[in-house]
C-alpha cells in the first residue's frame, strides 16, 4: 500500500524545508507529523523507526527513510528531475550540493552565539554573492536556457529558487547584481506545482523565529 | 581525450579520501596534484578550475567535478557501485551518509583544541558504538549476507570499511562488541583492490599528524 508520503520533523523548516520544495514541486500531496517535543522525539526513538535516531524521516513507498539527501536523491530520481543520464546528474549534484552549503550557513544562523551573528550574517551575504549566484548566473548565461541543466526542470532548479528565496530573507536585494537569477526566481515561481507552495497555506513552513528557536532547542538537547 | 582520473587536494585524507578509496576499490588508476602552500589553492581558484573556490576537485571525463558527494556519487554509478535500481541506491545512501556523518567526526578530531580532545574522543566513541555501529552490525545479521546491499559490493561497504579502519585509530578495541563488523571488515579488505589499496606504498593517506595541522590550515586558512 502506497499512500501519501509522511513527514516527521518539526514544524519549522530545518533539514525537511528542501523535502516540501521537492515534494511540492513535483505534484505529490504529503502528510506531516510534527515533533512538538522532546517526548516527541523520544517514542520515535524507542518505537525504533529511526534508523540513527535522527529526524528528518519520511515515511515513503514502505520505508522510512532517513537522511536528507538520501531522501531527496530518492524523490528526485522517482519524479524524474535527476537529469536524463550519469552527466547531467554530475551537475545537479554539483549544483545542489553548493546550495545546500549556503542554505546550510543560513539554517545555522540563529543558532550560533549572539556575539557572531553579525559576522555570520556579513559572511553569508559574501558567499552568496561572490561564491554561489555567480556560478549559477553564469550557467545559464552560458547556455541561455531557462532550467540550469539539460534544458528541463531539475531538482537543481528547485533547490536554486528555495537558497534565492532564503537569501532575499537575509538581504532582499542581494539578486540585484544578478538579473538572469532575477528572471530565472520569476519563471521558476510561476511553474503551477512551485506557485501553490509559494502561497499562503500552503505545507510551506517560515522562517524560524526566537520562540520557535526555543523550542527546537528544547527537543535536540542543542 | 580521457586519461586518469585527477585529484586536487593537500597530500592527506580530509574529503578526498573517500573518492580515493572508491576509485582503488573500482580498480580505477588515478593520478594526483597536491596543493603544498595557500598560493597553490589561489592558482586554482584564479584560473577558474573550481566552481565553488573550493577543493576536493576531481579531472574526469572532461569534467572538472567539485563536491566530494557529487564525484562519489559520479564514480559509484559509473563502476557499478550503487545498487541495481532506485530502493538498493536509497539503501545504499542512507548507509553512506550516516557513514560520512561518522567520518567528519573522526576528520575534525586532530583539529580541536588541546582542551577538548579528550570529549571530542568520547563523543566519537559514543557516537560510533551507540548510533552508527549497531545499526550496520544488525543490517549484516538479518539478511546474512556477504554485503550491506542487494548481495553485492556496493560503496557502502567500501565506505565503511574505510571508517572502521579509520574508528580503530582512535581506539583499537572500538569493534569489540560486534563481531558481524569484525568479519566484514576482513571479508571486504581481502577483496583484491581493496587489499592491494591497503598495503605499502599504495595511494592511501595515512592520518593527519598534529606536527602536519599548521602546514594544512596555512592552505585553507
Amino acid at each position: 500500500m502506497a499512500g501519501k508520503p509522511k513527514l516527521h520533523y518539526t514544524k519549522g523548516r530545518g533539514k525537511m524545508e528542501s523535502i516540501r520544495w521537492l515534494l511540492a514541486a513535483a505534484g505529490v500531496e504529503f502528510e506531516e507529523e510534527f515533533i512538538e517535543t522532546k517526548e516527541d522525539l523520544e517514542k520515535l526513538r524507542n518505537d525504533g523507526v529511526l534508523m540513527f535516531q535522527q529526524v528528518p524521516m519520511v515515511e515513503i513507498d514502505g520505508m522510512k527513510m532517513v537522511q536528507t539527501r538520501a531522501i531527496l536523491s530518492y524523490i528526485a530520481a522517482k519524479y524524474n528531475l535527476y537529469g536524463k543520464d550519469l552527466k547531467e546528474r554530475a551537475w545537479i549534484d554539483m549544483y545542489v550540493e553548493g546550495t545546500t552549503d549556503l542554505m546550510g550557513m543560513i539554517m545555522y544562523l540563529p543558532f550560533q552565539p549572539a556575539d557572531t551573528k553579525e559576522k555570520n550574517l556579513a559572511l553569508i551575504i559574501e558567499r552568496a554573492t561572490n561564491r554561489y549566484f555567480p556560478v549559477y548566473e553564469k550557467a545559464l548565461k552560458a547556455h541561455g536556457h531557462d532550467y540550469l541543466v539539460g534544458n528541463k526542470l531539475s531538482w537543481a532548479d528547485i533547490h536554486l529558487l528555495e537558497a534565492i528565496l532564503m537569501a532575499e530573507e537575509c538581504k532582499p536585494d542581494i539578486l540585484s547584481a544578478f538579473p538572469l537569477l532575477q528572471a530565472f526566481k520569476g519563471r521558476i515561481s510561476n511553474i503551477p506545482t512551485i506557485k501553490k507552495f509559494l502561497q499562503p497555506g500552503s505545507q510551506r513552513k517560515p522562517p524560524a523565529d526566537e520562540k520557535f528557536i526555543a523550542v527546537v532547542r528544547k527537543i535536540f538537547n542543542i | 581525450m580521457s586519461g586518469k582520473p585527477k585529484l586536487h587536494y593537500f597530500n592527506g585524507r580530509g574529503r578526498m579520501e573517500s573518492i580515493r578509496w572508491l576509485l582503488a576499490a573500482a580498480g580505477v588508476e588515478f593520478e594526483e596534484c597536491f596543493l603544498e602552500t595557500k598560493d597553490d589553492l589561489t592558482k586554482l581558484q584564479k584560473n577558474g578550475s573550481l566552481m565553488f573556490q573550493q577543493v576536493p576537485m576531481v579531472e574526469i571525463d572532461g569534467m572538472k567535478m567539485v563536491q566530494s558527494r557529487a564525484i562519489a556519487n559520479y564514480i559509484a554509478t559509473k563502476y557499478n557501485l550503487y545498487g541495481k535500481d532506485l530502493k538498493e541506491r536509497a539503501l545504499i545512501d542512507m548507509y553512506v551518509e550516516a557513514i560520512i556523518d561518522l567520518n567528519e567526526l573522526l576528520m575534525i578530531h586532530i583539529f580541536q583544541p588541546a582542551d577538548k580532545k579528550e570529549q571530542h574522543l568520547a563523543t566519537i566513541v559514543d557516537k560510533a558504538t551507540n548510533r552508527y555501529f549497531p545499526v550496520y552490525e544488525k543490517v549484516l545479521k538479518d539478511h546474512g549476507q556477504g554485503f550491506l546491499v542487494g548481495n553485492q559490493f556496493s560503496r557502502a561497504d567500501v565506505q565503511l570499511l574505510e571508517t572502521l579502519l579509520m574508528a580503530e585509530e582512535c581506539k583499537p578495541d572500538i569493534l569489540a562488541k560486534f563481531p558481524l563488523l569484525q568479519s566484514f571488515k576482513a571479508r571486504i579488505s581481502n577483496i583484491p583492490t581493496i587489499k592491494k589499496f591497503l598495503q605499502p606504498g599504495s595511494q592511501r593517506k595515512p592520518p593527519l599528524q598534529e606536527k602536519d595541522v599548521p602546514k594544512v590550515m596555512k592552505i585553507f586558512h
